[in-house]
């Protein structure tokens, strides 16, 4: 079924099509100095050895700090930045090998749904200009029923009102700008949507409207998402497996119910650990971590273990030896860890 | 659960229009180049400046029409007289009706205004385009082309060089100014891409494969244009006084052209019998500045994308 | 929030100092804006009190006037467009709203401090991070430069920052956004204040530094006895921290009580919907239950309660007619015209009722 061979855990026997196959992505920015001649200082690691599949319908969450590389990685996955190795297979092509019309035709395939919804749109474009645009880019991908009528259709899928086609986005609230948004990444019906961090500007009662939307659409359309964000509360909500990605590199890969039930990298338990639960009686009833200090600079890293220099669980072989993201014992998610063991004291799961 | 879950989030599918946001909900088709002509119109500076910029550009255009004299009918025997009703400025050395010069002394200053303005517009915003778009060395070498050019003062570069030709007409004097005042709206046009180019539209329209040219016309223009032309309207007010200036320093338009300029240069040998000589150019180039100025500092005002933000 | 104070076992450590009353108390405050589009109600008669060692908490949505409470306390609102219209800010009985400028200028830092969210943008980039802690004791207490530089290195280890020592003379930008955060609480806590007002303080953070700074202020509200009022639009930290609640909507306060009572029995559906909207991280992939519809414009508010346009049980009356914001048991008040049949679960929405 999977023209994969890489292992993947705990997939169920009947699982869908691998659409997205990424294996071992490595992107490195390199630090210059100098005025006219540069020379190169260092990197900064900002994606280095990434893997992962993406099924046909799933949504894969990818959850981390600021500066942990998702972003970049959704940028690389969109080939907005070229990796420096790597694989990123789309059912089975390979998709940095293309160049041209191509790459063209399979950027259809492929879309991206962005963070800010002030900075997303065009302001001198109309909404309707704005999600007819990937037919002006993809002019074989017209509807036949026309370009104006199939974009007001796809208003009224994101909940839009079609009448307001004409209308500019600062006359929209940043809720219905973000629709304006996903209406785009809709237009050229794609197989895969990045959304990064889609509504974390958004206050709470409109973000549970744009998470339905986001859900229903996926359900209506079984289209497959790469949702990044850095709120796990979230990314919980709307992942069916998730990754949680540290330094630039996955600490934990699993489904939803493994890594928040029973998470076994330390990180992953802190962050856990560090959501707060909207519920006062669980005051001081949960487990608490607090990682002391602050991600170590990515330019920079720790040897062996990234995390080990704010674990508690650190010992030699952490400095010496990267751990490998395998399935350990006692687990069926894959963890990056030596000292792997699910903790289920800070579980965000109900018992 | 699930039951009362469906009758609440029926509501946000069922009811497909969140009204709009309120403060636009009166207008239908508001384009921001609407609201940027509307709160024009609301500036009482923009309104007072597009006035005199209309009347002093038909001047330009058609002296004729403001003057029943020709300014080269000049009969040294009516030559010095003071304002009257017949000759509403006097009259100078010459005798011409000072009145009729001065209208057509117009055309020559506008003229150099809008040549080099224009240019200036087109080339500097084309080169700091290129600059902010492809970044590297495209943008290393032009940016110190401009702090070259920049290292030169402007007037002092017009007036070496204009002092070392023997013929200059008004193309002459646009020709070198243009040269020496480029990069101001190159850094201009650079800035302003620079502030656009990071917007996620651009990334999103890079993610659908659409091509430099692609963005730079339909989301990096359109976005970074506005400062530059308001700017452009109060660098031609810059550039009629650099003309009147260079001319008036006999560097600049040489006679028999008829300009501001040459008349303040004439004027100044008799400043103490006849002053008016002076003083009525001089109202003209101060207005033509003033009105650029204002019109430019009206249009930046509208055009601003931060006074747009919500 | 009208209640009766709740923690007056604490000892004021300055009420010998100012007059009497609780430490702060918000009357009847009414804040406008005004601009081209016409007057902007931010605020609509807020009232609550606060008491030493006590945590309130402000929740809001954007737009629901929370940050200007908190710049209208601190007196560092911006006048125009900003224009309070009415009410009273009393600190330990004093009108701080009556006051001179200049008075008013000394209270502040010194009794009442903030936080802001942004710390990058609220420390100077071109000073020294130590100096602009010493500068706090320079400037009040005419300490000299020496023992102030002391005490600044003192207090950034009290916040947490390692190496101390080493790091007094670094500017602001070679510090992490966590530790810049702890550098603005250090400046705001340095001369002992009484109330500290925290506007987003973790909104910027990462979860894990979020966990770390939110423990760091309990810890030091618990030391200095302070009054904390905490903004924010998180309902998880306010659940961790807030000993009382009052939940701002459109300028107004739809609902003020205990943490304990609001999270487990609303009083208000703007509460309640708030509450179901919110993903739960001890929750999966439920379909969340968003509050349809958009807060409503400052400049065009709707007639009646300002929620009813987005209320399920919205009825002629919320329509019409401005609730008060009235008890509904002891210390829980809600701006609801059927707060009882809230707070009680009984409330139906008109479809329901029909049925």
């Amino acid at each position: 079924m999977s023209p994969s061979s890489t292992p993947e855990a705990a997939l169920p026997e009947e699982s869908p099509e691998v659409v997205l196959e990424v294996e071992d992505l490595v992107k490195h920015f390199p630090l210059k100095e100098g005025l006219i001649f540069k020379r190169q200082t260092g990197a900064v690691q900002a994606v280095d050895g990434v893997s992962f599949q993406l099924r046909r319908g799933e949504t894969l969450g990818i959850v981390g700090e600021s500066g942990c590389g998702k972003s970049t990685l959704a940028k690389l996955l969109m080939r907005l930045e070229e990796p420096d190795s790597g694989a990123v297979r789309f059912r089975g092509e390979d998709f940095l090998a293309m160049r041209g019309e191509a790459l063209r035709r399979m950027r259809r395939k492929i879309q991206i749904i962005f963070q800010d919804p002030y900075t997303s749109l065009n302001p001198r474009m109309s909404v309707g200009d704005i999600v007819a645009e990937p037919f002006k880019l993809h002019p074989e991908a017209k509807p036949a029923i026309g370009v104006r009528k199939r974009v007001k259709e796809l208003l009224d899928v994101v909940g839009l009102n079609p009448d307001h086609i004409n209308r500019y986005p600062h006359q929209f609230s940043g809720g219905q700008r973000q629709r304006i948004g996903i209406a785009r990444g809709l237009a050229l019906n794609p197989d895969v949507i990045i959304c990064d961090e889609p509504v974390s500007a958004l206050d709470v009662s409109v973000q549970a409207q744009v998470m339905n939307l986001l859900k229903d659409l996926q359900g209506e359309f079984g289209m497959s998402y790469i949702f990044i964000a850095h709120d796990l509360s979230v990314v919980r909500h709307i992942s069916d497996r998730l990754a949680v990605m540290y330094l630039g590199k996955l600490a934990e890969l699993g489904t939803d119910h493994e890594l928040y039930g029973a998470p076994a990298h330390p990180y992953t338990q802190a962050l856990l650990s560090a959501v707060p639960v909207p519920d006062p009686t669980m005051r001081g009833q949960r487990q608490e971590i607090v990682l002391q200090g602050d991600p170590p600079n990515p330019a920079d890293p720790p040897s062996g273990c990234r995390f080990r220099t704010r674990c508690w669980k650190a010992t030699e072989i952490c400095i010496t030896e990267e751990p490998e993201l395998i399935v350990r014992p006692g687990v069926t998610q894959q963890v990056a860890c030596h000292h792997a063991e699910p903790n289920t004291a800070v579980s965000a799961e109900d018992h | 659960m699930t039951e009362l879950n469906k009758a609440h989030t029926v509501v946000p599918a069922g009811d497909p229009a969140p009204s709009p946001a309120p403060k636009a909900s009166a207008q239908k088709d508001a384009s921001l180049w609407m609201d940027t002509w509307r709160s024009l119109l609301r500036n009482p500076w923009f309104v007072v400046s597009a006035t005199l910029l209309v009347m002093l550009i038909a001047v330009a255009l058609f002296p004729q029409l403001f003057t029943d004299h020709n300014p080269r009918d000049c009969p040294l025997s009516r030559s010095r007289q003071e304002p009257s009703a017949e000759h509403w400025f006097g009259t100078d050395i010459q005798g011409c009706d000072y009145y009729t010069r001065v209208i057509y002394g117009a055309g020559n200053s506008m003229a150099v205004g809008v040549i080099v303005t224009l240019s200036i517009l087109v080339l500097g915003s084309l080169l700091g385009l290129l600059a902010a778009y492809f970044g590297g060395w495209v943008d290393a070498v032009l940016m110190r082309l401009t702090d070259l050019i920049f290292a030169i003062p402007y007037m002092l570069g017009a007036l070496v060089f204009l002092a070392a030709r023997q013929e200059r007409s008004v193309w002459d004097v646009a020709f070198i100014l243009i040269v020496f005042t480029w990069p101001t709206m190159a850094r201009l046009m650079r800035g302003s891409v620079l502030a656009v180019i990071n917007n996620d539209y651009v990334t999103a329209a890079r993610a659908l494969g659409a091509g430099p040219l692609t963005i730079m016309r339909r989301h990096i223009i359109p976005n970074s244009l506005g400062p530059v032309v308001g700017y452009a309207a109060v660098y031609t007010g810059v550039i009629i006084g650099a003309e009147a200036t260079l001319t008036f320093l006999g560097v600049g338009l040489q006679l028999p052209a008829i300009s501001w300029g040459l008349q303040l240069n004439d004027a100044q040998s008799y400043l103490q019998q006849m002053p008016h000589l002076l003083t009525f150019p001089l109202i003209f180039v101060a207005l033509t500045v003033f009105a650029f100025t204002t019109m430019g500092e009206a249009l930046r005002d509208a055009l601003d994308p931060k006074s747009k933000k919500r | 929030m009208t209640t009766a104070p709740q923690n007056t076992s604490a000892q004021h450590s300055r009420s010998d100092v100012a007059g009497n009353g609780p430490l702060l108390e918000v009357k009847d405050l009414h804040v406008e804006f005004r601009t081209k589009h016409g007057v902007a109600q931010a605020i609509n008669g807020l009232n609550f009190t606060l008491e030493a060692g006590e945590t309130l908490a402000i929740l809001g949505e954007s737009g629901s006037g929370k940050s200007v409470t908190a710049q209208t306390i601190m007196g560092i609102l911006d006048m125009p467009p900003g224009h309070i219209a009415g009410g009273e800010i009393r600190y330990r009985g004093q009108d701080l709203l009556a006051m001179k400028p200049e008075q008013r200028r000394r209270l502040r830092g010194v009794s009442i401090s903030m936080i802001f969210q942004d710390a990058l943008s609220s420390l100077n980039p071109v000073l020294p991070v130590g100096w602009q802690i010493a500068e706090m004791f320079r400037v009040h207490q005419k300490m000299r430069r020496r023992p102030a530089r002391q005490r600044a290195i003192e207090l950034m280890r009290r916040v947490g920052i390692p190496a101390a020592e080493r790091r007094v003379g670094d500017y602001p930008h070679q510090f992490s956004g966590g530790m810049r955060q702890r550098i603005m609480i250090a400046m705001a806590i340095a001369l002992n204040p009484d109330v500290l007002i925290a506007d987003e303080p973790t909104t910027a953070l990462d979860v894990t530094v979020q966990a770390q700074v939110m423990r760091l202020l309990k810890e030091l509200q618990t030391e200095n006895n302070m009054g904390l009022i905490l903004i924010t639009h998180d309902l998880g930290v306010v659940a961790d921290v807030a000993d009382k609640i009052a939940v701002m909507y459109a300028g107004r306060v739809m609902e003020a009580a205990d943490v304990y009572d609001i999270y487990a029995r609303p009083g208000h559906p703007y509460t309640q919907g708030l509450l179901e909207s919110l993903p739960r991280i001890d929750a999966a992939g439920e379909r969340l239950n968003a509050i349809p519809g958009l807060p409503p414009s400052l400049t065009d508010m709707p007639p009646g309660c300002p929620f009813s346009p987005r209320c399920p049980y919205a009825t002629d009356l919320c329509r019409s007619e401005l609730p008060g914001l009235l008890p509904i048991v002891a210390e829980h008040t809600s701006a609801c015209h059927f707060r009882d049949d809230m707070y009680r679960g009984r409330l139906q929405t008109p479809e329901e009722a029909q049925a």
